[in-house]
């Protein structure tokens, strides 16, 4: 574009440029230090509201500062809904979904990726026809099947089953493992390793970042998926953590300081795991969203 | 299967016919039953008419009835009206702070990621919760503040107007960083120089966003708007909880009328002929969104 060739690689920065970007950068700031609080400003008051009595949350001057009923309002979520139960229901499934759907969709994924067979374009471009088809589309046959046909109601593969099939997992996984060297695993061939050995300890250790994002993502939309658990798991113990909660939400008698501890407790440790693996987290999200 | 094949030459490909399908057959039998099938069996069954005594067999009665019942219409409308104001207000507002996020003047980058950012790990049972908790039109924290600046209090959630807006506020809190995240993703695929040249040719920083930035992120905008506008169109959790579909009507969804036809009336014919409606619509959107933005791909 430039016809400047001679323009050194690194230019100092002159005397004007650098008081032009210190104006720029005092805007910037000014602009998004007030849109971070706002941004910031529910998740704190989720969190100070978790530990003050409801006489407190609805005063006319509301706190917004830590209290010290955090316990009395857990106790009260206890009482209102088996939190803890829904919250060993969400642990259960969450994980068990997670690791089953890392092994289906890596399984499929590195087929799709790494083997020419009759058939894979066919049955590629079938799963890539349905990426774009709402889920409301399936909702109402799946339920027939696993509610009325298999009777799964309130059992936790009701929920984990049907949400095997996504289909984003496998497009995630076999750009993954296309970036595998084909030389790699054939020296593995070569060396008398089986198709499954292959696959196990050569192939799936060198995706093991791009598993570890998917795995995060997994998680966490199993963790807070809604509509699908709540029109599966009709007794309470059954319920998982959002559907508990959501359950309480339209109560005309409920106690707010608890469902802000039923929040907080369902949030806190993915904040905490979202400081701790930012970069994971943004990989994933960025990675299933960026192709080439 | 575990046969190792006769010397070939290392850089083909390995003909080995069974691997590949073991590898894929568990995932091919759930994506068959709970995907593939539910699919087609969803469309035969918007032609059939399930409310309890009606004749059995197939015809037009559900979709006859979703273009003259109102309920849809109103469903519809509330759909189509969040989705035009809250797209594209998400959609400026996620560009702006990609662009915020990305610049090499700001300072505490990781504290300014981590608020934008963080809204994303926060499940929509749990931000429905505490929105409808703050925009509580009697005691709600949001009332305190706007009294407490000298603005008159407002009944958030028994309105219509109002309550839209805490929807639509809602949602943008919650995914305005997911989509930063990938515009974000896209900002740093544009080559440096290419803004050094810009720079060299004298462009102002306003005139290299919208004539370089922009346009060099338009697919991953476009990837973001479709994105967006199938998740807006099947909008649930948030109207569910926040407003109950309320007042009366007016901020009921596409996504709570299924339900309410689909799981309360048990009417699945009907509802699977709104399921297909939005996917219709999802069709028609995306469809219009890759012909308008998508020129070159």
């Amino acid at each position: 574009m430039t016809t400047l060739e001679s323009t050194p690689p690194v230019t100092r920065p002159s005397r004007g440029k650098a008081a032009r970007d210190r104006t720029s950068a005092i805007w910037l700031h000014v602009a998004l230090i007030p849109l971070a609080l706002l941004f910031l400003a529910p998740l704190w008051m989720m969190l100070v509201f978790a530990t003050h009595p409801e006489t407190a949350i609805f005063s006319p001057n509301p706190p917004l500062w830590f209290g010290g009923a955090f316990k009395e309002n857990f106790d009260g979520l206890q009482a209102d809904t088996n939190f803890i139960r829904a919250l060993g229901n969400s642990t259960v499934i969450s994980v068990a979904y997670t690791l089953l759907s890392m092994l289906l969709t890596s399984l499929a994924g590195f087929a799709f990726a790494k083997y020419n067979f009759p058939g894979r374009n066919i049955l590629f471009g079938l799963i890539l026809a349905t990426l774009t088809i709402p889920t409301f589309v399936t909702i109402i046959p799946q339920f027939i099947l696993v509610a009325r046909d298999l009777k799964m109601s309130n059992t936790f593969q009701a929920v984990i089953l049907p949400t095997l099939a996504n289909t984003i997992g496998i497009f995630y996984m076999r750009q993954a493992f296309q970036t595998v060297p084909d030389d790699l695993l054939a020296a593995a061939r070569i060396d008398g390793a089986s198709e499954p050995r292959i696959f196990w300890q050569i192939a799936l250790p060198v995706v093991r970042p791009a598993l570890a994002a998917l795995a995060i993502l997994l998680f966490l939309a199993s963790w807070n998926d809604y509509l699908w658990p709540l029109i599966v798991l009709t007794q309470k113990d059954s319920y998982t953590m959002p559907v508990a909660l959501g359950t309480l939400v339209g109560l005309t008698r409920v106690s707010w300081g608890g469902i802000m501890v039923g929040t907080a407790i369902a949030t806190v440790p993915f904040l905490a795991l979202f400081l701790a693996l930012q970069r994971h987290f943004v990989a994933g999200i960025a990675g299933g969203a960026v192709k080439d | 299967m575990t046969t190792v094949p006769p010397p070939a030459p290392p850089r083909r490909r390995p003909r080995v016919p069974l691997a590949p399908y073991l590898f894929i057959l568990p995932y091919l039998l759930i994506f068959a039953t709970f995907w593939a099938w539910p699919i087609v069996s969803s469309f035969l069954m918007s032609f059939k008419d399930s409310r309890l005594g009606a004749a059995a067999g197939y015809g037009l009665s559900n979709w006859q009835r979703l273009l003259t019942d109102e309920f849809f219409r109103t469903a519809l409308k509330n759909t189509v009206i969040i989705l035009v104001i809250q797209v594209p207000l998400m959609l400026s507002l996620a560009t702006t702070l990609a662009v915020a996020l990305n610049s090499r003047l700001l300072r505490a980058r990781g504290l300014f990621r981590f608020a934008f950012f963080a809204p994303l790990v926060v499940g929509t049972v749990a931000y429905s919760a505490v929105f409808r908790l703050l925009f509580n039109g009697e005691f709600g924290i949001v009332n305190r503040a706007l009294t407490g600046v000298g603005l008159p209090e407002v009944d958030w959630l028994n309105q219509p107007v109002p309550a839209m807006a805490v929807i639509i506020l809602a949602m943008t809190w919650r995914w305005t960083g997911y989509n930063a995240i990938i515009l974000l993703a896209g900002l740093q695929g544009i080559p440096e120089d290419v803004y050094e040249a810009a720079a060299i040719d004298g462009a102002t920083p306003w005139q290299q966003f919208w004539k370089m930035t922009l346009p060099l992120l338009r697919p991953t905008l476009l990837f973001c708007l479709v994105l967006s506008v199938i998740g807006t169109l099947q909008l649930f959790t948030e109207p569910a909880l926040i407003t109950n579909s309320g007042p009366g009507n007016a901020t009921m969804t596409l996504g709570t009328y299924l339900y309410q036809q689909g799981f309360r009336s048990f009417n699945f014919g009907y509802a699977s002929a709104i399921a297909y409606a939005v996917a219709a619509l999802a069709a028609i959107f995306s469809f219009a969104q890759l012909r308008l933005f998508g020129r070159d791909s």
